[in-house]
This record gives structure tokens, sequence and C-alpha cells, in this order.
């Protein structure tokens, strides 16, 4: 770690290289996720296309994502005010959100399932697997740093150092991140059918 | 030059950076110890941007080679379809039958998947990874004046995924079904479905992984390249004063993190595709007599997938060539680059249009005439920006006081090459053109010297001019010069006759042409192109041996400055550690082409600007 620390010592711009590296990486996912829809739009236009309903746990489970990253937001700021008790509770909050986010967009996977749309009944639904799917993935890899900060959280004092604030914003972007990037999808597929 | 008058030029450059460079307290960090303590750390699992340049080459060097030695086992064939291949049976094994009479012939499966193979290891790992990845990783951070890139940590797992991805490649080649053999851009249904050929199975399986490990590779460099680009610039050294390569690896890197992701995708949906029984690419098919399960799927959407990277990728194999040349041409004329910012700004507009062309490879896969009109225009503007480049070379060259090394000749070799396989590619980007063309051996004679051949001298201009800087020592000049010579001579004398083959109408990736009368006329060219491959080929092994023969025994570098540049890599020790600078960082003063300025040969970038002296842009 060290040496990347004091390589930033010298960095020109003021946003700090990671932060910077991780914004990029997230352009770069966003693109695979504009290659899912662009081509949903273009299979779509080619006809045999089945219509149906999503499922309306879909929507509910937005709003679970959306609290999850508001109380990780929260947990931030009392992070920085130095309120240890409500950063730890509202961390433990945002994972616990995300990983109810998973299950339950599993949930409606089998919902989705239920009313005859099956991973390979016609691609309009294949289509909405996969990109969720790969979306959940996205999820997973978040949750991954989010268990990781609530350890950080409990084990470690709490102490506002710059490396700990930045592990913190990078978790916070990432997070936030991939939490719109769901409601885009949501809202690609309600109003692309 | 002798070491009595460079010795002071030396001190000069310690001086000015003790004078004007910058203190990042980087030595007062002991971490050197965690970069080259010990064998592992300095030579595998470096994370010292240098050591993983040179990673990155000889990979790419090994991947070249049996990419190399494919293509000829195939042009053999095409050549001579009629000799005896038994030979090679120790070599291939079951992929060479031998009949009755003792004359061993080369399986048709295996041809194709030699075609495949050529193709996916030279675009992906030789010409990618090996170009863009060695030198971004060699030049960025010692061109703009940083310690190592942003993550060294992530730069060496963008090695180690290229590693493994190279790996598992490697290992398909020795399945018993053999190799993917569909083609290197991989259609449904060959690629889609397991039963299409022998190669679509396990092959294909291994392909995808292989290639999804790739992407990450070049995700993380292209992370790492865009970054240290954008935050770790020395002092001083603001956009316009970079150096054309480091412009040109930076377009490249934004070009693979835009374009590599969409291939993720397309490559997930033909995961699902083989083994989950989605129908996103295939539609109703008959195998055997027997209808499979797919219904409705699109193939022409993969190709779409495909091509928006595939049309990038052209680019990201060629701007690194390009950036390459620029500079070596600028030092080797002893003249500033000829329209520095009309450069940049090509290299951004060939960026911007390359992602919007890329249907120009699918005129004959039945899109809309009328949408190819919109992919013709945007292709042959394109036209534009190259030709200001070729423009701005030529006129860099002109005039100047011209230094024919290894590299210099190559740099020139490189704008002979792009000029004739650009204005082959004007009459391919075409769509009624197209029409009699595609497919054909002129498509074959084009891509090969505009982004093979070319991308390959640009890597050779780099490599012999930057060489000392890599490993303190000199490649052979006269081997180099006749590397050039022969492989200058050699590729055209390869892929120009294909362009009559193309014109005549002759087919790519056909197995042999004896059944059709019209292209039996062409025998004597097909075995000339494949004895010029073969002596082609000679050249090159002439190259692998100069380039290890010189890592141990070549002239040492005595002076740090041998070709007289101005980039800030050269004001770093000769064999510079982890850090690249001993001491301070240099600043920058001047942009990276102050050559023959006021009587003087050439005035580094660390130099201050004169009492009276003017910024030269």
């Amino acid at each position: 770690m060290n040496a990347t620390v004091a390589m930033t010592d010298y960095r020109r711009n003021r946003i700090h290289p990671k932060k910077f590296a991780l914004l990029i990486a997230c352009a770069s996912i966003m693109m695979m996720f504009a290659a899912f829809t662009s081509a949903y739009v273009v299979r779509q236009a080619a006809g045999n296309w089945l219509e149906f309903r999503l499922p309306d746990l879909f929507y509910f489970n937005t709003g679970v994502i959306l609290l999850s990253s508001l109380s990780l937001h929260s947990s931030y700021l009392a992070f920085k005010r130095g309120n240890t008790r409500l950063y730890r509770l509202l961390l433990a909050g945002a994972l616990v959100l995300g990983l109810a986010f998973l299950a339950l967009q599993y949930q409606a996977w089998q919902a989705l399932a239920a009313i005859g749309v099956e991973l390979t009944t016609n691609p309009s639904g294949s289509f909405v697997y996969v990109i969720s799917g790969v979306h959940a993935a996205h999820i997973l890899g978040g949750i991954a740093v989010l268990i990781l900060a609530v350890l950080h959280a409990f084990i470690l004092p709490h102490r506002l150092t710059p490396t700990r604030k930045l592990r913190f914003e990078l978790t916070l972007i990432y997070w936030h991140f991939v939490d719109f990037l769901w409601v885009y999808l949501l809202l690609f597929f309600t109003f692309q059918s | 030059m002798a070491n009595v008058v460079t010795k002071p030029e030396v001190h000069e450059d310690d001086l000015l950076i003790e004078e004007y460079g910058y203190d990042d307290h980087f030595h007062e960090h002991h971490h050197g110890d965690k970069y080259q303590s010990n064998f592992i750390t300095t030579y595998i699992f470096s994370q010292d941007h240098k050591m993983i340049a040179k990673q990155f080459l000889i990979t790419g060097m090994f991947w070249a080679i049996i990419g190399a030695a494919m293509s000829l086992i195939f042009r053999l064939q095409l050549g001579f379809p009629e000799e005896n291949m038994a030979w090679i049976k120790p070599l291939l094994g079951k992929w060479i039958t031998v009949n009755d009479a003792g004359v061993g012939s080369l399986a048709p499966e295996f041809y194709y998947a030699l075609v495949t193979m050529h193709g996916t290891i030279l675009v992906f790992f030789v010409l990618t990874a090996g170009l863009s990845g060695t030198f971004s990783n060699l030049l960025i951070p010692l061109q703009v004046g940083a310690r190592d890139m942003a993550s060294p940590f992530l730069n060496m797992l963008s090695y180690w995924f290229f590693f493994l991805s190279g790996t598992i490649m490697f290992l398909s080649l020795f399945l018993n079904t053999g190799p993917f053999a569909g083609g290197w851009t991989a259609y449904p249904p060959l690629s889609a479905l397991p039963q299409a050929s022998s190669g679509s199975g396990a092959g294909m399986t291994l392909w995808l992984v292989s290639l999804v490990f790739f992407v990450v590779s070049v995700l993380l460099g292209g992370i790492n390249y865009i970054t240290t680009v954008l935050n770790l610039r020395t002092k001083g050294m603001t956009m316009w004063r970079m150096p054309l390569t480091i412009w040109a690896f930076f377009v490249t890197a934004i070009l693979g993190l835009l374009s590599f992701p969409v291939l993720v995708s397309a490559f997930l949906l033909v995961m699902f595709d083989r083994g989950l029984g989605t129908s996103f690419f295939l539609s109703e098919i008959f195998i055997g007599g027997q209808a499979l399960d797919h219904v409705g799927g699109s193939p022409v959407l993969y190709q779409h997938l495909f091509w928006f990277l595939g049309h990038p990728e052209v680019y990201i194999i060629i701007l690194p060539a390009m950036g390459l040349v620029s500079e070596v041409l600028s030092v080797h004329a002893r003249k500033p680059i000829f329209g520095y910012k009309a450069m940049v700004y090509s290299i951004l507009a060939i960026g911007f249009l390359s992602f919007i062309v890329w249907a120009h490879h699918m005129f004959m896969s039945g899109v809309n005439p009328f949408i190819s009109n919109f992919f013709v225009i945007f292709t042959l503007i394109i036209a534009v920006p190259s030709a200001v480049k070729v423009f701005n070379w030529i006129a860099t060259l002109y005039g100047g006081n011209i230094r024919f090394t290894a590299a210099s000749l190559y740099a020139i070799g490189f704008v002979s090459m792009f000029i004739s396989g650009g204005l082959t590619g004007i009459f391919l980007g075409n769509s009624a053109i197209d029409i009699q063309l595609h497919d054909t051996y002129f498509v074959v004679a084009h891509f090969h010297i505009v982004m093979g051949v070319a991308a390959f001298f640009g890597m050779f201009a780099g490599i012999y001019n930057w060489y000392p800087k890599m490993f303190g020592r000199f490649m052979n000049e006269t081997l180099g010069k006749i590397h050039f010579w022969g492989t200058m001579i050699g590729a055209y004398a390869v892929f120009w006759p294909m362009h009559y083959l193309g014109m005549a109408g002759v087919p790519r990736r056909y197995y042999r042409f004896d059944s059709f009368a019209a292209f039996g006329q062409f025998d004597a060219m097909n075995q000339f192109i494949t004895i010029a491959a073969i002596v082609t080929f000679g050249f090159q092994l002439l190259f692998v041996i100069n380039f290890f023969y010189s890592i141990w025994k070549g002239k040492k570098m005595t002076t740090r400055n041998p070709w007289g540049a101005t980039t800030l890599e050269w004001t770093t020790p000769i064999n510079a550690g982890h850090g690249n600078w001993p001491g301070k960082l240099p600043t920058v003063q001047r942009w990276a082409y102050d050559y023959g300025k006021d009587g003087q040969e050439f005035i580094p970038q660390i130099q201050p600007l004169g009492k009276d002296e003017k910024e030269s842009h």
C-alpha cells in the first residue's frame, strides 16, 4: 500500500487516482450494459417477441436497493461526523439491504418463471434474466466490498484517516453506481416493452 | 560519441532535475525492497512497469512465433496442396492423415483451426497485448514523468490475466477435438452450437474463457493507462506537451475500455446459447435432419456486437504503432514532428470515428443498404485524419537529417505499408465494390498490410528504438537492417499478389481450389506467396536471435541518451530502478519536439526556456 500512497503525493489533479480509476471502471461496466440493452432493442425490432409484464417484485426490490444506497450514504456522513454508533449501524443496514436485494431478485426470477416466462421461452424473457443476472453479479462484488467495510467498521477503532475516508468513498461510489445501474435497467425494461 | 564528450551532458540532466525537479519524497518511503527484493518479485510477480513491459513483450513474441508458424502450415496447404506433408506429422499428429501411398495431407478441419487460431493469436495476443501492453507500460510512466502506474498491483494483475488467457488458449491447441475452427470472429452458429463442428465443442469453450480473461487483462491495463496519463503527469507536463506516443496510448486505452466490454456482452450471450438453451443468436436450425429447439435468434445481432468491438480493435492495434512511429521519425530525422496538433486531433478523430463504422464489416450479411450508406460515408471520412497523419510523417522526413537506423527504417517502412494498405481500404469501405471484393483475398491483403504488417513495423521501430532503455544494451544494427529489408520486401511479396487473387474473386478461408476451374491459373501465384512467406518468417527468426543475444551480449549503453531525444525517459539512469528517477522527479519546461531549435541539435524537455526563447508551439 505504501508505494501507492507515496505516489499520490505528487498527483496533479484534485481527484484521487484510485477514485478516478474506479470511475473509468464504472464507465466500462456501463458499456457492457449499453451493449446488452441495445442488443435488446435490435432484437425486439426483429419481431417474434413475447410481451409480458414484469413482476411487481422487481419494482419493490428497486426500493430496497435505493434504501441500501441511502443507508450507506448516511453511514458515510456519520463516519465523517465521528458518530461511531450510527456509522456502524447504517453500514450494517446497507449490507443487509444489499443481501435482501439479491434474495428478492431471485424471488422475482421465480415469479417470472411462474407466469410462464422461463429462461428459454423467448429472447424477450432471456434478456431480462441475463441482464438482471449480470447486474446481480456486480451487486455481489459490491456485497464483498461492503462485508470488508463492515469488518473494518466493527474491528478497527473509528478514526478519520485519509486512507479510510478514501476507502469508504470508493465503496460508496461503486455501490451508488450499481444501484443506479439497476434503476436504469428497470426503467429500460418498463418503457421499452 | 566518446565518453569524454558526453559525460558532462549526463551530469547536466541530473543538475537540471536537481535544480528544477520536484521533490515528492518518494525515496523516503521504505518500500523499495517490496518491489525488487528477490527473484520472484523482480522477474515474475513484478509490480515495476518496466519489467511488466518486458513480460508483455516476450510473451507477445512467443505468441507471434506460434501464430506465424501456423500461417506457414496453412500456406503450405494453399501453395502445395499435392505435396507430401507426412514430415510434419510428428508435430501435428492425427491432423496429418497419411494415405496408402504414404502421402500425408493436412486435415481440412485442422486447416480451419489453424486459420482461426492465427487470427485470434495475432489480433489479441500479439498486436493488442504484445504491442500496446508492452509500450504503454514501458513509456507512459517514463514519458509523463511518473514513478510508476497509478496502481502497480492492478498492472501486475493485467499481465497475469493475459498469461492465464494465453495458457488456456494454448491448452485448447492440444484438445482431442482440436481448437476452435469457426474463424477468429466466432460467428454463430459455428460458435454457439457445440455440435456444429469438431472445434465448436471444448475448443470453443476454452476459446471463450480465454478471451474473457483477456478482456479482463485489457481493462485492468487500460484503467491504469488512462488514470496515469490524466493524474500522474509531472509538473509542467501539460496535455499539449505530451509526446505523441502518450496521446496514442491514451486514446488506445479509451477505445479498449469502451469497446471490449461489448465483446464480453456478446460472449456472455453466446455462452447462454451454448449451455443454457437460449436463442439470442440461433434461429431455426436443422442438424442431421433433426430440428433444434432454438427459435427466432439473430446471428446478425452477434455480428453487430462483435464488430462494435472489432472495428475499434483495429485502431487499438494501429494507434500505438502510429504513436511509436511519430516519435521515432521525429527523433531520427532530427526535426520536430510536423503538425503536432494536427497529429493529436487526427488521433482523436480516428478514435471517435472508429465507433461509428462497425457495420462496414457486414455489408454482405443482409443489413439494410440504406443503413450501409451511413457506414460507407463515415468509413471513407476516416481517410481524412489518416491522410493528415501520412502527410505529416512525410513532411517530418522532408529536409530532415535522417539517421537510417533499424528503428527509423522500420518507421519509414510503416508509412509505406500504411499508405498501400490504407488505399485498398477505400475500395473496401464502399459497399458497392464490396459486393465483388468481400470475403476474397483482396480483404486478406488489405488488412494484413494495413494493420498486420504495418502494426508489426511500428512495433519493430519501437523495439529497436527503446531496446537500450529496456535492457541497457543495443541490438545489433546490421542484423536489424537485414531484418528490415528482408521483412519489407518479403511482406510485399506475400501480400501484394493477394490483391490480384482477390480481384479475380478467389475466396478466402478455402482449403483448396482444384475443383474450381477459374482459380486453377493461380497455382503458381499461390506457390510464390507461400515461398515468400517462408522466407519472410526466416528473417523474423533473425530478429528473435538478435533480440535474445543482445540482452546478454549486445553492445552496452554508455550514455543515457543515445539517440539524442528530448523526452523524459532518456533522463533516467541507464538501469533505472523502481521509481525511475533516483532523486527528484523531473519537471517539464517545454514540448517534446525541440529539435534543431536555435542552433541546438535537440533540447531536452527538462531544460527551461532561455531568456528570450519562445515556446515552440
